[in-house]
């Protein structure tokens, strides 16, 4: 029974996947984007990963599919450049023969793993309780191979620069995105006035639970961030300007405390992001937290875009 | 009371499987996007919420329980929303063909 249904669940990514890349036109093409990671997302449960499959929906479908859809929507009247600026036959046929190639090299190594897999996870489970951490994944990612995690919390940072350095020079410090009309009544109003208050407990359960189950800051902060996206577009909540500190605070916090605690690991433990075992699960809580916040605001700011409206003036 | 139980789960789980089942040959086969839209909400929202009712004493303890119904419940909250604004935009773009 479990073989038939993960036969049809792999025919189906492959399904999806192929009708994603032949389809013609951007929107159907992102409708196919989302089907394929909620797919990949089931992926993940049947393989007992329980934290990707959570990421996967919430960044890799979710987050990822609402900001193509905004360029979708953004492109629309652009056909010229568009078609300009596509790839001609040649440079696809190219570009495919060397995802194959990568791709039968990924599964080649796959395949040719010793019998059983390496694995650290023995001794991963055996060092978690010294950490307070209950979760396996979190005790990895946040103490094991924490210089990793690090390094992810502040590609966000760069990533909310980068768009916010594709304003104009008079919208800079400005508004970000476009500026959504109140909606004072209707199905998306009612919706924007009834989830949040529910959303944000979840958001916040799910970043907690990361220390005992799966959940954790990246999946809650996007949860948070969806529902900071939905008052937005229904105009309920007005975005700061890029210049507005508190924004950029909550952008940085996560980061910083991550950087911070790392740096007091050379005063109270022996180096770099080292915690000492009775101060380990505090430390790492403090980081979750700051790192909620700021994953939930940078994703806002991405979907956002760079600044449209505001700004300071032309000089 | 385990053999009634799991008897239960095993006709409401059926019958929503059912429900998903029309739902999806109603959105393959109905004529236009408004009929199709109806018949897909209503089918799927009764369907998860037979199945999310025939797990209901297999969750192991109250907390998942609610759970379970708070999940149903915000897709139903979902769906709806979702439904109306896909019929709006339709209802402006014109009469249906």
């Amino acid at each position: 029974m479990s073989l038939v249904l993960d036969l049809c669940l792999a025919l189906a990514v492959i399904g999806v996947a192929v009708w994603t890349l032949a389809v013609r036109g951007n929107f159907p093409a992102v409708i196919g984007f989302v089907a394929y990671g909620l797919l990949l997302a089931l992926v993940w449960v049947r393989l007992g990963a329980v934290d990707v499959a959570l990421t996967e929906a919430a960044l890799g479908a979710g987050a990822t599919g609402v900001i193509l859809l905004f360029a979708v929507v953004r492109l629309r009247g652009g056909k010229a450049e568009i078609d300009a600026a596509t790839p001609s036959g040649p440079q696809r046929i190219a570009a495919g023969l060397l995802c194959a190639v990568v791709g039968i090299g990924l599964a080649a190594a796959v395949v040719t793993l010793p019998e059983p897999a390496p694995s650290l996870a023995a001794e991963a489970a055996r060092h978690l309780p010294a950490l307070g951490v209950a979760n396996p994944i979190t005790g990895v990612l946040m103490a094991y191979r924490g210089l990793d995690t690090l390094l992810e919390a502040v590609v966000l940072v760069f990533a909310v620069l980068a768009i916010w350095t594709m304003a104009p020079d008079r919208r800079w410090g400005g508004v970000p995105g476009p500026v959504f009309p109140v909606q004072s009544s209707g199905p998306l109003s009612l919706l924007a006035r009834v989830l949040p208050p529910i959303g944000i407990v979840v958001g916040i359960y799910v970043a907690w639970v990361g220390a005992d189950a799966p959940g954790g800051k990246f999946q809650g902060g996007t949860i948070l961030a969806a529902m900071g996206i939905l008052a937005w577009v229904a105009g309920l909540w007005r975005l700061p300007p890029t210049s507005a500190r508190g924004l950029r605070w909550a952008v940085v916090a996560g980061p910083l405390a991550f950087i911070g605690v790392g740096l007091l690991g050379f005063v109270i433990a022996d180096g770099f992001l080292a915690y000492p075992p009775s101060l380990a699960k505090p430390l790492i809580l403090l980081i979750e937290g700051a790192m909620t916040l700021s994953v939930a605001a940078a994703l806002i700011l991405m979907v956002a875009g760079p600044p449209e409206g505001g700004g300071r003036r032309a000089p | 009371m385990s053999l009634f139980l799991a008897l239960f789960s095993g006709i409401t789980i059926a019958v929503g499987v059912v429900f998903f089942i029309a739902g999806t040959v109603a959105l393959l086969r109905f004529p236009d996007p408004l009929s199709r839209l109806h018949a897909l909400t209503k089918a799927d929202s009764l369907g998860l919420g037979l199945i999310v009712l025939g797990l209901l004493p297999w969750a192991g303890g109250w907390l998942a329980a609610l759970k379970l119904i708070l999940v149903w419940l915000l897709v139903l909250l979902a769906g709806a929303t979702a439904t109306q604004m896909i019929a709006e935009r339709i209802r402006r773009s014109g009469p249906p063909q």
